[in-house]
């Protein structure tokens, strides 16, 4: 009964959805108001719905109904609920309506918490979203319905849910990602609604920015999360694999970076309007080609899983109307909400324009690189496929161009700005950057140019930030008053830019200083790696909730003092039969000790080993955590919600006259 | 001109620019960079390049995986039911490797015609074949399974 009550609900929700992208929408074209401010309501009414479904499939996996096929397929009695309550979303279909959930609540926070927009804008936006939603719910009813029951023939038992996705991190790493990947929709239906509107104007932007900023905030953490995942849980000590899914994901990460800086100088300065209109539109598109890549199959990826041709069809016909239609409407709208400001030269503006050119280059390098083997495949000339030596050649330079513009963006001014202010603002930290690339890797022998070079820009980064900072506490009475000047906007950027700075040394340091042994050990054995002693004690048999497993017994001393016990494991899980390797990681903010078991060697008792010393690799999720936070802290400003009274009537005023 | 305008050409100019330079980085990089992917068939009739980075997939033969004593190398075959591949690998195979499941092997072909790979990839849930391999199997008349057709 549940999951039929589950699968009505998501058929009233795309009614809802229909309703919601055709008569808010009528309603703005011919100015009927009553039409105009249904849409709220709808939209809430559509999050109530696409809810009630969620919920009815996760209450069918709760409580075991193996009679859903989706559950005896991807759930099983011995799975503990936290796994049953992520195999939700652990599976296509699920995961599909998870994407909804979250689209339905992105649409539901529009309605409720844009109460200072102007109703014509409102209704428009979320019109564009409900069509939005028409397609994924569609979607999930006609071509993966996720309560199609497997009636009279249930399976006593379901078939497990496959064992790597039983994972902490696998429980919030989709939900993180899609709350990115969908949050982009509403820079979308905004920027959607300008076009429409034909008006685009500092208030705009002042409307889509913290939208933007809290999509880009989760998409990093979901980043983030499926990069730690993959390190400890694939069981190779990697974290970034250049894999086709991975750039699905990260692709609207380098749009979205680009975006919330055009929209910046769009807000601030009235620039690069009908550009900041595209960059949403093209992120938005990136994350809906995201989801194809990952949802059709049609990559050779180690996330791939099982699929079906007949869903690749569906989402890239849906594709092909989102970005057809919006750039077929964006060539008609554009002239109208292009801007006619000028700018100096040696300027923020001019930094902001090279940060957007050089996130969009790597944006279509790495849309290139992913997307070449399947043009490749499609005009007969063979199967190809593109390697990471292709993505850090190309990725590696433009980041290193990025930071040197990065440190002088802070203490550069709106308009029109001097090189030798520049020069007298930065000579010091120039100065004292150059000394630490020098000194710093002097602490790790042997000397890297490489780290040197990271640590040099990340430092002139971090200098520069403190030297904008230093001067507008400066210029307050007290530190105290001065930091309580101190904008979230401000605060937000000196967060997320020193979390770039993290994240650059940490992923330099980690590629250049990891030492990484596969070696045969038996018991008895050990081995000493970058100072640290690994001794193989013994093998035991332990055994878990719904797998058993050999877990190898590590003790790692260092110069004789012990550091830690580790404890990999290689599982076999009952229900599936399927081996995995769960490795021990011995965390730390400068330094990971990492092991994981391969297979049994020999007779004699001896196992594959894979040690890893991997310093400073937690500066790299640091600095994304980082990021995160910036973003968030900068969606806090109080600019974004006030002011509703003056903008709601002369609003209404300007969009009646265009 | 109009100042507006002519700063308007200036940034063109400079993306142009900027993304000519992008480019040539891109065909710098493309060209050592791609593997080509061949069934294990073309490889025995020579059509592969030797000591080339590529990429080689099928099943693994059943009986055909040998792990040494002494270190982690492992010798196995990889088959598409026409023409079988020796391949060598040393290090840690992923989980799901397995005689009789779909793998691909990327490396190098030496003078012998043993692919020395440094990667293996193999599928990660049990439904899941890589897409090249599914299609090697089909033109040679078999399906996922190994099953003829």
């Amino acid at each position: 009964m549940i999951p039929e009550i589950g699968h009505f609900a998501l058929i009233i929700a795309l009614c809802l959805a229909l309703i919601l992208a055709l008569v808010p929408a009528w309603g703005a074209w011919r100015g009927n108001s009553v039409a105009m401010a249904l849409a709220p309501s709808l939209a809430i009414g559509l999050l109530v719905f696409v809810g009630i479904s969620f919920i009815c499939l996760t209450t069918a996996f709760l409580q075991d109904d193996f009679s859903v096929k989706l559950v005896a397929s991807h759930s099983n009695s011995l799975l503990p609920s936290i796994y049953k309550f992520a195999a939700v979303w652990g599976n296509h279909e699920g995961s599909l309506l998870l994407w909804a959930l979250i689209l339905a609540l992105w649409t539901a926070a529009v309605a409720l918490f844009s109460s200072q927009l102007p109703l014509l804008v409102l209704s428009r936006v979320l019109s564009v979203m409900g069509g939005i939603s028409v397609g994924f719910l569609s979607f999930s009813l006609i071509t993966s319905n996720p309560f199609a029951r497997l009636l009279p023939a249930a399976p006593a038992d379901g078939s497990d849910l496959n064992p790597l996705l039983q994972d902490p991190g696998l429980i919030i790493h989709p939900p993180l990602l899609y709350m990115g990947y969908v949050g982009f929709s509403v820079a979308f239906a905004f920027a959607i609604a300008a076009l429409l509107g034909g008006r685009l104007d500092a208030s705009w932007a002042r409307w889509s920015r913290p939208w933007t900023n809290i999509a880009w905030a989760f998409l990093s953490l979901g980043i983030m999360l499926g990069s730690w995942w993959a390190y400890y849980e694939l069981g190779w000590g990697g974290w970034w694999f250049w894999d086709p899914v991975e750039n699905a994901s990260f692709m609207p990460w380098l749009a979205g970076t680009a975006l919330i800086h055009s929209l910046a100088a769009t807000e601030k300065r009235g620039l690069f309007k009908s550009w900041t209109v595209l960059l949403a539109i093209f992120t938005f598109s990136l994350s809906l080609l995201g989801t194809f890549l990952v949802r059709s199959g049609v990559l050779t990826s180690v996330h791939a899983f099982a699929t079906d041709p007949a869903r690749g069809m569906f989402i890239l016909v849906f594709l092909a109307i989102v970005v057809g239609g919006s750039l077929t409407l964006y060539a008609f709208r554009a002239p109208a909400v292009s801007s006619r400001v000028s700018f100096g030269w040696v300027s923020r503006e001019s930094l902001l324009l090279c940060n957007n050119v050089v996130f969009l280059v790597a944006t279509l390098t790495v849309l290139f690189g992913t997307l070449f083997p399947l043009i490749v495949d499609a005009l007969g000339l063979g199967k190809v496929s593109v390697g990471p030596p292709y993505f850090n050649a190309v990725f590696v330079p433009l980041m290193a161009l990025l930071v040197p513009l990065m440190g002088l963006g802070p203490v550069s001014r709106w308009k029109r700005d001097a090189v030798e202010r520049w020069r007298g603002e930065l000579a010091i930290p120039a100065v004292v950057a150059v000394l630490c690339g020098i000194t710093l890797p002097l602490l790790h022998a042997p000397y890297n140019i490489w780290v040197a070079l990271a640590v040099l820009l990340s430092s002139w980064l971090v200098l520069g930030l403190a030297r904008d900072l230093w001067q507008r506490l400066r210029s307050a009475s007290s530190a105290g008053q001065g930091l309580a000047r101190l904008t979230p906007g401000y605060c937000g950027m000196l967060i997320a830019h020193l979390g770039f700075a993290a994240c650059v040394v940490g992923i330099v340091a980690t590629s250049q200083y990891s030492v990484e042994h596969d070696l045969k050990m038996s018991p008895g054995d050990s081995r000493v790696l970058a100072g640290y002693e690994f001794r193989f004690v013994e093998v035991v048999q332990v055994r878990g909730p719904n797998f058993v497993a050999d877990e190898a017994r590590f003790e790692v001393t260092r110069d004789g003092v012990p550091v830690a016990s580790m404890g990999p494991q290689k599982r076999r899980y009952l229900a599936s039969g399927s081996v995995m390797t769960e490795a021990a990681i011995d965390a730390g903010l400068f330094r990971d000790l990492y092991v994981a078991m391969g297979e049994p060697v020999g007779s004699s008792g001896a196992w594959a080993m894979r040690l890893h010393f991997k310093p400073l690799v937690r500066w790299m999720w640091l600095g994304a955590i980082l990021m995160a936070l910036g973003a968030f802290t900068a969606a806090l400003d109080k600019r974004y919600r006030r002011q509703r009274e003056v903008i709601h009537s002369s609003g209404e005023a300007v969009l009646r006259g265009a | 001109m109009h100042p507006v305008r002519r700063q308007r050409l200036y940034v063109v100019l400079f993306i142009a620019l900027f993304s000519s330079a992008a480019i040539g980085l891109v065909i710098y990089a493309m060209r050592g960079n791609i593997n080509l992917f061949y069934p294990p068939a073309e490889v025995v009739a020579g059509k592969a390049p030797v000591d080339q980075s590529i990429r080689v997939g099928g099943m693994v033969v059943k009986g055909s995986v040998q792990r040494a004593t002494d270190s982690l190398q492992v010798n196995f075959q990889l088959t598409d039911f026409q023409a079988s591949v020796p391949v060598v690998y040393t290090g840690i195979l992923p989980d799901l490797f397995a005689e009789g499941q779909g793998a691909v092997a990327s490396g190098r072909l030496n003078g012998d015609g043993v692919l020395e790979a440094t990667e293996i990839l193999a599928k990660h849930d049990e439904n899941y074949m890589p897409p090249e391999v599914a299609d090697a199997l089909e033109n040679s008349g078999y399906d996922q399974k190994g099953k003829p057709q």
